[in-house]
């Protein structure tokens, strides 16, 4: 975690050594080139962009729309009219998972990036102010986790179903946070006693600053791993609520509902949820795989960390 | 570190009937049990309704607190009421908690275990065969959701059985009903029910905690009390054990509890496609049946359940890092 700042220092130690003009990259460089380095957090990064470009070109591309019913062609295999086959009323299935595609993509986005933020400043706060507010906070989350948030939410569906989807987004993000609020606090309780942030806390630099320019900092790499992680499990749990019918409700699709239609007669018409399946495994894959490679790239010390 | 015990037991107490009491609320104010007999063709009379919703005690027309003082008394007692149907809930209970927790803890201990082997391993041997090799794998297996991995195993446990001509993975239940044999014999045909949806449960777990503690591991490996360790002249393998694996299995701690919560609501995929009458499986029934006292049960259960390995995760974290303590 130290790390990066160790390599930036030695960057500028290696300039005024020489003496020479060393053509210095910016820190967002030097990240974006050991990204890249990286084949599998590349691979994953095209992955995720294809997946968008699929989920929202593709549907212009297929002859079908995702409620159109192609009464000549009921439960037709894979062929050059209906890509992904058929389903029992003659819905094409790309379109279907394209459109389930969609919604899943969107879904996750963005109750990553709300409940991922919401918790790095629940996290830290508690974790560095302590006492009662930590104290506080901390039984909150408790009272949250001790549910999991799938029954809660299995629970609150009468609320959400049949409303707008970004109810949903609400609902996810709600139940969300608490875990990667836990383990940033977690981090931020063990900061609070190095050094620097005591040099800085003895200094008088004011609690909002510290945690602003100290805490999070060094704390990147765990909240981007957590952020991605959470881009995952906010797909994964929007799919397993639709999957049980408590999620994205008809007419509209989404991945969880079409793996929870096609399984009945997936044995003999596997294409009804083969796809659904792969592309959320896929994109779900892909995910992480940036989450790793960004993980690499802020903090390349802790991938030299094996010679100790 | 008794009296740290003891305060935390207390706790956990204190926050198992905040639990079941919010669960109590959230179901009673979600869920709408009267809408089950309204809908009714040719309609039921409002009398015959309130008499069935007053016998489990969910009339919605009782006030809240009202319904909540008589269930919680109730509970305090052992009893957690009738259902929608008259049924005792606590048979309910007592038939399917058995179910549940088989699946769980045995889902759980061979995840935990499992997962921070490998993890540790993996970290040690960064960037070799075994690390990238079950990296790969892991990363899959968290990139699929419970219900597809059990959906998937379902479907391949059936087409070995189709290849091999004998049943050797059972895919429906928890044993053959009718079944008569030998202890053994029983035993065996549990077993044979038990792998595909115990690892359907496990597979996940193991790749969860195996990359966290991974993660865990590779942070404590560049540390510099490492670095000092190796200095002073231990081996590797020493300076690992002793002062490596201790600092690194300490996050995982909270993991577990909450790893442990994610596997609860695992388990109701899980129940519900292999055909267990586990709690997970009764909960969503009870969902869908607006039965609010089977839902709150349900409820209390997990949170018992959580909260438990919450305070076992705690005395662990606590045992294992003497910072914490002097908190």
């Amino acid at each position: 975690m130290t790390d990066t700042s160790l390599d930036r220092t030695s960057d500028k130690g290696f300039a005024g050594a020489d003496g020479l003009s060393v053509d210095r990259l910016s820190r967002g460089a030097l990240i974006r080139r050991r990204f890249f380095r990286n084949k599998l957090a590349a691979f994953g990064l095209c992955v995720v962009v294809f997946m968008f470009l699929m989920a929202f070109v593709g549907p212009y591309l297929a002859k079908w729309n995702y409620y159109e019913n192609d009464f000549d062609n009921l439960l037709a295999a894979p062929s050059r009219e209906h890509w992904f086959g058929t389903t029992q009323i003659g819905v094409d299935v790309f379109a279907q998972t394209m459109r389930g595609l969609q919604k899943s993509l969107i879904i996750g986005l963005l109750v990553a990036v709300f409940s991922t933020s919401l918790s790095a400043f629940i996290g830290s706060v508690a974790g560095y102010v302590g006492g009662r507010t930590d104290r506080t906070i901390m039984w909150v989350v408790d009272l949250l986790l001790v549910i999991p948030s799938l029954l809660v939410l299995v629970i609150l569906s009468r609320y959400y179903q049949g409303k707008s989807w970004l109810l949903l987004v609400v609902g996810l993000t709600i139940f969300d946070w608490m875990i990667t609020s836990r383990v940033v606090r977690g981090i931020a309780m063990s900061l609070r006693e190095r050094d620097f942030v005591r040099a800085a806390r003895y200094m008088g630099v004011p609690t909002r600053k510290i945690i602003a320019r100290h805490l999070l900092p060094n704390m990147a790499s765990i909240i981007i791993i957590a952020a991605t992680l959470n881009v995952g499990g906010a797909i994964l749990g929007e799919t397993g609520l639709s999957y049980l019918g408590f999620g994205v409700q008809a007419p509209d699709v989404s991945l969880g509902t079409l793996i929870a239609e096609g399984t009945g007669a997936a044995l003999t018409y596997p294409w009804l949820f083969m796809f659904a399946g792969a592309s959320l495994v896929l994109t779900v894959l892909a995910v992480s795989f940036i989450g790793d490679g960004m993980r690499d790239a802020f903090d390349p010390g802790s991938s030299k960390s094996k010679k100790i | 570190m008794l009296g740290y015990i003891f305060k935390r037991l207390l706790n956990t107490l204190v926050m198992v009937i905040f639990a079941s009491t919010a669960g109590y609320f959230l179901a009673s104010s979600a869920l709408f049990p009267r809408g089950n007999y309204e809908a009714a063709n040719p309609p039921i009379p409002k009398e015959s309704i309130d008499a069935v919703l007053d016998r489990s005690n969910v009339n919605d027309e009782t006030p809240l607190l009202e319904r909540y003082s008589t269930w919680a008394s109730g509970v305090i007692r052992g009893d957690f009421g009738l259902d929608l149907d008259g049924n005792r809930i606590n048979d309910e209970f007592g038939r399917r908690i058995w179910v549940s927790l088989r699946l769980l803890v045995i889902g759980s201990i061979i995840g935990a275990t499992l997962g921070v082997l490998v993890g540790v391993v993996s970290a040690v041997r960064q960037y070799k065969v075994f690390d990238r090799g079950f990296g790969l794998g892991a990363y899959f297996l968290l990139s699929t959701p419970v219900f597809l991995l059990a959906i998937l195993l379902k479907f391949s446990g059936i087409k070995f059985n189709d290849t091999v001509g004998t049943t050797v993975f059972f895919t429906q239940g928890e044993y053959s009903a009718g079944f008569d044999g030998t202890t053994f014999e029983f035993f065996l045909n549990r077993l044979q029910h038990m792998i595909l949806p115990t690892l359907s449960i496990a597979l996940g777990s193991i790749a969860f905690y195996s990359r966290y503690q991974r993660n865990s591991m590779l942070d404590v490996l560049s540390s510099d009390h490492l670095r000092t360790a190796r200095a002073k002249g231990l081996t590797k393998r020493q300076s690992l054990f002793r002062h490596g694996l201790r600092v690194a299995i300490s996050p995982m701690a909270t993991f577990f509890a909450y790893g442990f919560g994610l596997l609860v609501a695992g388990a109701a995929f899980t129940e519900t496609i292999y055909g267990w009458f586990g709690m997970g499986q009764w909960f969503l029934v009870a969902v869908a049946k607006n039965d609010i006292n089977s839902v709150t049960a349900v409820v209390t259960f997990t949170s018992v359940l959580v909260l438990f390995s919450g305070f076992l995760a705690d005395v662990v974290l606590v045992a294992l890092d003497p910072r914490v303590r002097t908190r």
